[in-house]
């Protein structure tokens, strides 16, 4: 009879267990401060505070009656969500034509240079991009002088700088390289003989797009959709410099109720709630997806 | 797809557009930060000498990031060995949380681990950006690395083991160096993240602020703003020669595995 140790001894000189033990570390890191600290924050959501860094005992739903029933978290979330739908949108919408240029439209040995030269803006200092934000849409800002000059308009358009508006323009641009990227690579997995047999077999170009290409896209359209939508919602910086008072998100909050209020508990709750109601819509947009692909069905065949 | 190359040349001047005005304003003379330009001056750039506060949250900033990038590449090295040359239970949901930091928001990381922190009786300070950093800059250093160790031929590996090697020499004579160009843009990127980061930073960074958190706060004062500008100039080429050199080595590395380059690190 062998041993539990030498069992355990032996396992980790298999593959298995070789692997198990090199991930062990960045696992046990992600562990430590990832998983430990989420579970943390849903436990303290159930708390109430009473002291600097004390919490009554017990448990309560307390939190979350206050902020499903106050219309003013009620309003930052509904609002959160309306942001990150839109920039969501409007920034597939752009990124769809840029990845196709790029992966039908380029030299292959010039894709790479696009794709790098798309990405470039996203490395460079997120706040001073989003300050110059406001330098461009503000009522004397780059923008309105621009279309004053050359004559567009009489007055400056005040729709575009501290509000909701102003917030969506620069979100869009913040994501674009985030929804680029999957579409290109899932743009570039298409086999091109496919196309081309859809055009022998008598398609148009748009019927070849629309019942090839399209749907071949929809995983990266769908990736896309997501790794905007899922961090939006909890930016920070662009509601709180572009923002004003009529653009301000569910993050803000949470950081009033952290840094300001001293109020851990609610602002955990507002936390939570944001990735819960975040990660439904994740899964039914998944789920109807998936259903609208036809059940996970392979592109070309069926 | 001639209108198609309109489309994406006006993107890309949409994609560029506060990158370029950053460098006028920085060298205007006026302190409004608005058209029409007045005239040229390098006197913000010479401003930013008499700062010491922002000295010390640059050098707070350098510390933290080279730190946080030499262990998120190391956990990353070790994250994107196990994923590519080894199959192991649970591989998928353990990779998947690895790399879920990726799409969650910074503002949830940020709280979390300060609600843990303090809970702790800890204060926060360097040490916590360092952690935050670490965890947020893995999932990048895994994927540039994976497509790293992807590339490698696993029957070089064989024949060091064939030739007497061990695990370890194998790894740090034969691995190490094939991957080298990974990890150097790796750690490059992790670099570039680490420095830019602003909401972890801001939860966590107690009485020193880094470089981020200590512009965040001179954007409330319009007589810095100038000076802002020149900082902002500044970081931004400092950036784009990191990020360009992180892909020199990152086409390196894919060329000398004799991969096809498709571009990109995400």
């Amino acid at each position: 009879m062998m041993t539990a140790g030498e069992k355990l001894r032996r396992f980790f000189r298999t593959d298995q267990g070789v692997g198990l033990l090199l991930v062990s570390p960045t696992a046990l890191y992600a562990l430590l401060l990832l998983a430990v600290p989420l579970i943390a924050i849903v436990v303290i959501s159930f708390l109430t505070q009473t002291g600097v860094r004390d919490f009554a005992p017990g448990l309560s739903l307390v939190n979350y009656k206050e902020a499903l029933s106050d219309p003013l978290y009620r309003e930052l979330m509904l609002r959160s969500l309306m942001v990150s739908g839109s920039v969501t949108v409007v920034t597939v919408l752009l990124a769809f034509p840029i990845a196709y240029f790029v992966s039908f439209g380029v030299k292959p040995e010039q894709k790479s240079l696009w794709i790098f030269l798309i990405t470039i803006p996203f490395w460079t200092s997120y706040l001073i991009r989003v300050f110059l934000w406001k330098v461009i849409l503000g009522y004397n800002g780059v923008l309105n002088s621009g279309l004053k000059l050359v004559g567009i308009i009489d007055e400056p358009l005040t729709f575009i700088l501290y509000n909701v508006n102003a917030v969506i323009i620069t979100l869009a641009h913040a994501y674009a390289p985030f929804a680029i990227l999957p579409i290109f690579v899932a743009l570039e997995k298409i086999d091109r003989s496919y196309l081309e047999a859809s055009r022998d077999l008598g398609e148009s170009r748009t019927m070849t797009f629309l019942r090839v290409t399209l749907p071949l896209a929809a995983p990266g359209v769908v990736a896309a959709v997501l790794i905007v939508f899922i961090p939006t919602i909890g930016d920070y910086v662009t509601p709180k410099l572009v923002g004003g008072p009529g653009g301000t998100m569910i993050a803000n909050m949470i950081q009033t109720q952290f840094l300001r209020l001293n109020n851990a508990p609610l602002g955990a709750t507002l936390a939570v709630l944001a990735m819960l109601i975040v990660a439904v819509i994740a899964i039914v947009f998944l789920i109807v997806g998936y259903r609208a692909a036809g059940g996970g069905k392979k592109g070309g065949r069926g | 797809m001639k209108t198609l190359k309109t489309y994406a040349i006006l993107y890309l001047v949409f994609l560029y557009a506060p990158i370029f005005l950053l460098p006028l304003f920085a060298f205007n003379t006026s302190t409004i930060i608005a058209f029409p330009l007045t005239g040229f001056t390098t006197e913000w750039f010479t401003a930013l000498l008499d700062i010491t506060e922002m000295h010390s949250a640059l050098f707070n900033s350098l510390k933290i990031a080279v730190t946080s990038a030499v262990l998120a590449t190391i956990f990353g090295i070790f994250g994107a060995m196990a994923s590519t040359r080894y199959h192991f239970p649970g591989q998928k949901g353990i990779m998947g949380f690895i790399m879920l930091p990726l799409v969650l928001p910074e503002i949830i990381v940020a709280v979390s681990l300060l609600v843990v922190i303090l809970k702790l009786g800890l204060s926060t300070g360097s040490w916590s950006v360092i952690a935050g950093h670490t965890l947020i800059c893995t999932p990048f250093a895994i994927a540039i690395l994976n497509s790293a160790f992807a590339a490698l031929d696993p029957s070089l590996e064989e024949a060091a083991y064939d030739l007497g090697e061990t695990r370890a020499s194998t790894f740090r004579r034969v691995t190490l160096p094939l991957v080298m160009p990974g990890i150097v843009s790796a750690l490059l990127i992790s670099f570039t993240i680490s420095m830019d980061e602003f909401i972890i930073a801001f939860f966590l960074t107690g009485a020193d602020p880094t470089l981020p958190v200590y512009l965040f706060s001179m954007l409330r004062f319009p007589k810095l703003l100038p000076a802002v500008m020149a900082l902002g100039t500044i970081l931004v080429v400092l950036s784009i020669l990191l990020i360009t050199i992180a892909e020199i080595f990152r086409r390196r590395g894919a060329k000398r595995a004799g991969l096809k380059d498709t571009g990109g690190f995400l």
